[in-house]
């Protein structure tokens, strides 16, 4: 595909979803949220279709894009890896967890694996504290998570 | 005779505990035996520690049986529901025959928690059977004035869970004064305080009381409109409120002349955030609600004032308008009957941490806090010390187990430096390093600083630098009295909240916990010996030469013969602590 077709399936694509929320730009937060869902990140053509479709500057997508956490311009991998650390979570050991997600997928935190399929990040409180330290792998929730149960963790996405 | 009614917790916790499989277990097994009982849901039960949870209920009474696989939830429809034999080993808790948890559940009182855990949450006329609905209903039947709810809400004494402890009534009273032909109400369901979750099981327990509480606030600010907003990282909440609102369109509790009453029209939508947590304070909720980067504003004016889209706005916490429903239908008194002189009712708080009792409990206002953690938390996990519990998340700050009996109300806990916040409690013991902690904070509110003032942005970052220094083994003298400086401004000159109260888990670790400070800094030791820079790990002559802890050993630091003691090469040494972990023979010091 050329990158001018590329481009033109883009607008499209965005151009349906702005429409689900009458091109409102009060609506962005969750316009992006849905266009985020569609394409796993928000790349820099994708934030312009938004800004063109709800008539704003880029500058403004790009400025809600940056301040809220939630929001990505990196793709993630297939199955991603998000390690709670918050308080509770902090306080019963999750960071020797991210450790050791770390070393056995040989990313840091904030990178995807080279084939795409693993990438790491964390989070700030999932509201299962009671479980902690709790990891997320896609929706799915693990808690109580000792770092020696990392390995085994993995395998069942490999 | 009715049928054995069994009830599985799907609350967040339950589902990642692996609820959802004993739930299709039990359904399996249900089906195989031509329905023999009645298979329900319910939501958090309060008992995160002993998830999954199954409730069976016959004839007899009720039974909360724990820590349910697959096999135990055969054992237990073999046994109880088709022989009556109670399990009693796995009966957690029964109002029958009490139960292993019996203090976990008789010391809490139930006012926002009155229906979570104890119906389905994605059905409005189970909430309906427990009272849902009944306050809203009894205002409108009654012709109640707008004055006269805001009145019982003032004399309830109640004032804001969401961590400020405004005075609700009075909120109310502020908002309902300005006039104008739309007026909004909104629930903060943001629930920043990384380490609590009182506001998500309400949200996922419970949805319709928060909803009734909002419908109630609006009946009396004469609200339009409303907006519940959501974190992003809660998907069942927003999942089970947006069912609950639909529910609720479809009765008229929601829409326009609201059971029948001309001219009261009002309805509500979630809107979900995008992890911020500045957009908890609610000015900067506005803004993101309207769709912009979550800046705080200036107060004045209020949100009262001028709040959504610059009309008068009330806004308070999930809590909050969870207690509304039932103050309405008990009256104030019943309510202010609970708590303090100057705090009244209940509070939920998040027992998290090295408690044994992890979960959520409701509490009156004033119990102390050693009652909490010991008599409903069980202690401290693994038999080890209670050294402090940190309240009020980032805002908040850390007490130590000395001033254990400090009530909960307001005043109480300010007095100790910390705030009350909305409820959660990270709770401590000895191997928690409070340098660490106040380092742990300091990263958060600086990273979450959403960089309007140059204090909030740059301060804090000074600040956690010095911290930094600190846990690595490189603070200086001086550098206890430069924090306290950057504290003393950064509160002084922040806009908002963020900024005015980041540095209070500095401050109060410096005030109960300045010796740690002092060993990292003076004896580059901590005393926690959780510091990874400050340790060093000696094999002991109790070693027999297993070998097992140089085979751990991801940097091949450790040497030696078998059946010889080893020996730390302490250059190659990367404080790891997998030998430590590894070895069976307490031959590995950590020092
Ligand atoms: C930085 C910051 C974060 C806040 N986060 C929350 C929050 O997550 N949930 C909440 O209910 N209130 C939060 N608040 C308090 C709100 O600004 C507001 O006072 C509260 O929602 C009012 O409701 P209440 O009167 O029912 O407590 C936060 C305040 C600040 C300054
Ligand atoms: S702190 Fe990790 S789930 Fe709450």
């Amino acid at each position: 595909m050329s990158c001018r077709e590329k481009q033109q399936q883009i607008k499209e694509t965005v151009s349906k979803i702005c429409a689900e929320f009458n091109n409102d730009p009060n609506e962005l937060i969750a316009i992006l949220h849905k266009t985020q869902g569609h394409y796993g990140f928000l790349p820099k053509e994708v934030q312009i279709a938004v800004a063109e479709s709800v008539g704003v500057p880029a500058s403004k997508v790009f400025g809600i894009v940056t301040f809220y956490s939630y929001f990505t311009m990196e793709p993630k991998g297939k199955h991603p890896v998000s390690i709670c650390m918050g308080t509770a979570c902090y306080v019963q050991g999750a960071e020797k967890v991210l450790r050791e997600f770390e070393s056995r997928l040989e990313v840091k935190n904030g990178q995807t694996t080279d084939d795409g399929k693993f990438s790491i990040n964390t989070l700030r409180c999932i509201g299962a504290c009671g479980l902690a330290p709790v990891v997320m792998i896609g929706d799915k929730v693990y808690g109580n998570v000792k770092p020696e149960e990392v390995n085994n963790i993995i395998n069942e996405y490999s | 005779m009715d049928k054995v009614k069994v009830v599985v917790g799907l609350g967040s916790c339950g589902i990642a505990a692996g609820a959802g499989k004993v739930y299709q277990r039990l359904l399996e097994i249900n089906e195989a035996e031509g329905g023999l009982f009645e298979l329900g849901k319910t939501s958090c039960i309060g008992m995160c520690y002993k998830e999954p949870l199954v409730e069976v209920t016959d004839g007899t009474g009720t039974y909360l049986y724990g820590e349910i696989n697959d096999k135990r939830a055969e054992e237990i429809i073999e046994k109880h529901v088709k022989n009556n034999q109670v399990v009693t080993e796995l009966v957690e808790y029964s109002d029958k025959i009490g139960g292993k948890e019996q203090d976990f559940v008789d010391n809490q009182v139930k006012i926002v928690l009155r229906n979570c855990g104890k119906m389905d949450p994605e059905s409005i006329d189970e909430y309906e059977k427990r009272d849902g609905y009944k306050s809203i209903k009894k205002i409108l039947e009654n012709n109640i004035s707008e004055d006269d709810v805001i009145k019982t809400v003032l004399d309830s004494g109640i004032r804001g869970r969401g961590g400020g402890g405004f005075p609700t009534g009075m909120k109310w009273k502020f908002a309902r004064g300005y006039k104008s032909d739309e007026k909004y109400v909104i629930c903060n369901a943001d629930e920043g305080d990384p380490g609590a979750f009182m506001d998500r099981s309400v949200l996922e327990g419970d949805p319709h009381s928060v909803i009734e509480g909002m419908i109630i606030a609006a009946y009396a600010i004469n609200a339009t409109g409303g907006v519940i907003y959501c974190r992003a990282e809660y998907p069942l909440a927003v999942k089970r409120l947006n069912l609950a609102l639909e529910q609720a369109r479809k009765r008229n509790y929601l829409g326009k002349n609201i059971l029948g009453k001309e001219g009261f029209n009002f309805d509500l939508y979630v809107k979900e955030g995008a992890g911020a947590f500045v957009c908890g304070e609610e000015t900067a909720l506005i803004a993101s609600v309207e769709g912009k980067r979550g800046m705080p504003n200036k107060r004045p004016p209020f949100p009262a004032e001028a709040g959504l889209w610059g009309k008068p706005t009330n806004i308070n916490n999930v809590e909050t308008y969870a207690n509304i429903a039932w103050i309405i239908l008990h009256g104030a008194a019943d309510y202010a009957k609970y708590g303090t002189e100057k705090s009244k009712g209940t509070k939920v708080f998040a027992l998290a941490g090295k408690i044994r009792n992890s979960g959520l409990v409701e509490v009156p206002m004033g119990i102390t806090i050693n009652d909490i953690i010991f008599k409903l938390g069980g202690g401290i996990k693994e038999g080890k010390k209670f050294k402090a519990v940190q309240m009020g998340g980032p805002s908040g700050g850390c007490i130590p187990a000395e001033l254990g009996d400090t009530i909960v109300d307001y005043d109480s806990v300010n007095a100790t430096g910390a705030i009350m916040g909305s409820g959660g409690m990270v709770v401590m013991d000895e191997t928690t390093c409070m340098v660490d902690v106040a380092r742990f904070f300091l990263n958060f509110t600086q990273k979450e600083s959403c960089g309007k003032c140059t204090f909030c942005r740059i301060g804090t970052k000074r600040m956690l630098e010095i911290l930094e220094r600190i846990t690595e083994g490189k603070g200086e003298e001086g550098d206890i009295e430069k924090l306290q400086e950057l504290a003393a401004q950064i509160k002084d000159s922040s806009l908002c909240g963020l900024g005015q109260t980041a540095p209070n888990p500095v401050l109060t670790t410096i005030k109960y916990f300045r010796h740690e400070y002092e060993a990292h800094i003076k004896d580059r030791k901590c005393p926690a010996k959780s510091c990874k820079q400050l340790i060093t790990y000696m094999i002991n002559e109790k070693c027999i030469g297993c070998t097992v802890c140089a085979r751990v050993c991801p940097t091949k630091a450790i040497s030696g013969e078998r059946k010889q003691p080893h020996l730390i090469d302490q250059d190659r040494c990367i404080k790891c602590g997998a030998c430590y972990d590894a070895c069976k023979f307490s031959s590995i010091d950590k020092l």
